[in-house]
């Protein structure tokens, strides 16, 4: 009995020590240690970012009272209204246009800046980078003034060449391109500032090479530039996209969504339907949407980042 | 040091002393003994007017024996919307939350019946008008009490000699400085004429064509007074009537001599076009009068609030309540009913009056005389009319009468203004009453 009870107070021990020696090396691995240490963000992007996303997900599938599930009754209903459409089409527009012109201006300033000489190419990135980080409500509101029906600067500019006076942001066209003109003046300098890093990451000799192969100024961007920045303009592009699809202060400020509604874009609409106009849930709705539309461009953006990764 | 030890008996003994101490003593209210009272207030834009109600909290406060906290919350950008929504889903925070128009029957479900509080404060200060009813009642239960602070008219504010000069019309002589108006021309068709005379003569009348409460409020008024309604009060969809189409006409007209970029103001573009010494009217509550007072003198000097003009089904001037609402899942209910009795006392809608200038106007029939109306100035006199001391108009709110939770989407969706100006930007009639039928079916969900 007693040789049992030792026995089995040995095996029992041998077990534990076993055990112990394992979790020390869970413990110990790097990637127990790292899981630990990010632990805290995960935790704080579940709780900020997972779980109002679920959250929006189950509002966007109920009734208007929020008493009742509705499956996908209040995505149907978005399906026949005009506005939506609009919505749509808006967004679709207003992002598109905004990214491919802060991707240009990026990439021409990027160019400029590049080829300042070294002492004082600091002081130009410096100041080329205000507009981004201005907050963009209070540089809006500036803009406003400027497009302002009394007392806009530009119509008072403008009036001395005889021009105008142009309705800055009573016109579907004018307001159109004036929260885009917004929206670039904001965002190009991210652009820049990204394109700037890829091009001082591409190597000397490329350029040596291909000028001793007598290419020109244009070859060299096609050949050289443009291939070794490929991957730099897919991700600033898709991140761009997604944040000017999102986007919500610039177009609250000067427009509201109007005229006509003809300015809105998924996130003020959304804003419109949900708060100020109590539907919650088709408010949850018309913000969900914008998620299918990025997940497709992220797909095809990130497969040819990771094709040309594999190239590599 | 000497150690003395407690004996089990004198345990006993000293405990039952303590307890027949506590029960016989005389109740003595401590410094917050009814308890703690959470507020959100409106955070007034008349600066020194959120002190009338932090004082007149504090007095209640200090009789009632209860902690207040007070959180100030502006309505810019929609905060105050923005804070109920929030609360109403959280089912917690403020036990008092003041809400603009259309948000008790929003949160119906969620607030307090204050029929307790509302029935002596009717009796007391006089009746309520009917856009108060209409905002403020569901299913006879009183959803919120209305609060004096922020409600407002969005009446006319005239230019004097604008007008006088350029549309033959004396505002002054028409709504004079203690005695009832004369009125009886001032009708749409005069109103029509006297924007034309103002925009040939380079002063346009400063009316929005936007997506903002403002814009939309003159809408409102503007269809009622032709009997438009896009729903009526059964939840009927009455878009294509002879009164809508009428309606329509004159804004069409209407907007030919408005500024071109109305369509863009936002409720910030009309004041700003009267102080600029731009316009000579526009349909505002006084307060682009009190800021031109400070930065434009010349043109405060100049200006009159008056009446609504009449249309072919009556006159009709937008009307704009704040409430006090007291949700139902708040900790300290009765505090909360107390405190809204002691805000909505004559002696305190009249200090709110007194600091705001004028600008918050009481709901009841009896508070529509004091004198900050009559001596405000300058022109003396000029905020006489603001508060309809006649009962000449009908307070309105644009939407009405169709259900409230029906017409708020009307509301915020500025329906009225967008098909008026599809019209007037060269949709067809009936393309653009189509139109607007379309979106008030989209409005019907429950």
């Amino acid at each position: 009995m007693a040789d049992v009870v030792v026995e089995r107070g040995r095996v029992a021990r041998a077990t534990g020590a076993r055990k112990g020696k394992s979790l020390r090396n869970a413990l110990g691995r790097k990637s127990t240690v790292a899981f630990f240490l990010t632990l805290p963000l995960i935790l704080l992007i579940a709780l900020l970012v997972l779980y109002p996303a679920f959250y929006s997900v189950h509002l966007a599938t109920l009734n208007k009272a929020m008493t009742k599930f509705v499956g996908l009754g209040n995505f149907t209903f978005l399906f026949k209204r005009e506005t939506f459409w609009m919505v749509v089409q808006q967004s679709c527009i207003f992002a598109i246009t905004a990214v491919i012109f802060k991707a240009m201006i990026g990439f021409v300033v990027a160019h400029f800046v590049h080829n300042i000489p070294a002492k004082g190419q600091r002081k130009w990135r410096g100041m080329l980078l205000v507009p981004w980080v201005i907050p963009p409500a209070m540089s809006t509101l500036a803009w406003l003034w400027l497009f302002d029906p009394s007392y806009s600067a530009f119509n008072y500019t403008l009036s001395f060449f005889g021009v105008g006076p142009i309705p800055w942001l009573g016109e579907t066209f004018w307001a159109r391109f004036s929260v885009i003109l917004v929206n670039v003046w904001y965002g190009a300098p991210f652009f820049m500032i990204m394109y700037l890093a890829a091009l001082k990451s591409v190597p000397d000799q490329l350029y040596e090479a291909a000028a001793i192969d007598g290419a020109n100024w244009w070859q060299r961007i096609w050949y050289v530039t443009l291939p070794m920045m490929r991957n730099i303009i897919a991700i600033t592009t898709l991140f761009s996209l997604i944040v000017t699809f999102a986007n919500f202060d610039i177009v609250r400020i000067l427009t509201s969504g109007g005229p006509l509604d003809t300015t809105h874009l998924f996130a003020t609409w959304a804003f419109q339907v949900g708060i100020q106009s109590s539907d919650i849930p088709l408010g949850a709705c018309v913000s969900l949407f914008m998620v299918p539309i990025l997940a497709v461009a992220a797909i095809f953006i990130l497969r040819d980042v990771t094709k040309r990764g594999n190239e590599a | 040091m000497s150690r003395k030890t407690l004996t089990r008996r004198q345990f006993v003994a000293a405990t039952a002393m303590s307890s027949a101490a506590l029960i016989t003593a005389p109740y003595v209210r401590g410094a917050y003994a009814a308890g703690k009272l959470s507020i959100g207030f409106w955070d007034h834009w008349v600066p020194g007017a959120n002190q009338a109600s932090t004082d007149l909290v504090n007095e209640w406060a200090a009789k009632e024996k209860v902690e207040v906290s007070i959180d100030y919350i502006t309505s810019n950008n929609k905060k105050i919307e923005l804070t109920a929504a929030a609360e109403a889903q959280a089912k917690s925070g403020h036990d008092i939350l003041q809400m603009p128009s259309w948000w008790p029957q929003a949160y119906a479900e969620n607030l307090e019946p204050l029929n307790d509080v509302m029935e002596p404060l009717l009796k007391q200060n006089g009746e309520v008008n009917g856009t108060v009813k209409y905002l403020g009642q569901s299913g006879g239960k009183w959803l919120a009490v209305p609060a004096t602070p922020g409600s407002q008219i969005k009446g006319p504010c005239s230019r004097i000699d604008l007008m006088k000069k350029h549309a033959g019309i004396d505002v002054q002589e028409m709504y004079p400085v203690g005695a009832p108006p004369k009125a009886e021309n001032w009708t749409m068709e005069t109103f029509l004429k006297a924007a034309e005379a103002c925009q040939k003569a380079g002063f346009a009348f400063g009316i929005g064509l936007g997506e903002t409460t403002d814009s939309v409020d003159t809408a409102g008024a503007i269809f009622q007074s032709f009997g438009a309604e896009l729903v009526n009060a059964k939840g009927d969809i009455t878009v294509k009537t002879d009164q809508v189409r009428q309606a329509m006409e004159f804004y069409k007209k209407l907007i030919a001599f408005l500024p071109p970029d109305a369509p863009s103001w936002d409720d910030a573009s009309n004041n700003k076009w009267l102080i600029s010494g731009r316009g000579a009217m526009i349909l505002n509550p006084p307060s682009a009068w009190a800021v031109a007072k400070r930065d434009a003198p010349q043109v405060a000097e100049q200006c009159w609030t008056h009446g609504f003009p009449s249309g072919p089904k009556g006159r009709f001037a937008p009307y704009l309540p704040y409430f006090w609402g007291v949700w139902s899942f708040g900790k300290n209910k009765e505090a909360a009913k107390s405190l809204l009795v002691h805000l909505s006392a004559p002696s305190s809608i009249e200090k709110f009056v007194a600091v705001s200038g004028g600008y918050d106007l009481p709901a009841y029939a009896n508070m529509t005389k004091f004198k900050t109306w009559a001596e405000e100035g300058p022109p003396k006199g000029t905020l006489f009319h603001y508060p309809d001391p006649y009962k000449h108009q009908t307070l309105s709110i644009a939407a009405s009468p169709a259900p409230p939770k029906i017409a708020q989407q009307i509301y915020f969706q500025a329906t009225l203004t967008k098909m008026a100006l599809r019209y007037a930007r060269g949709e067809r009639l009936d393309q653009a009453l189509a139109w607007a039928e379309g979106e008030c079916e989209g409005f019907m969900r429950s």
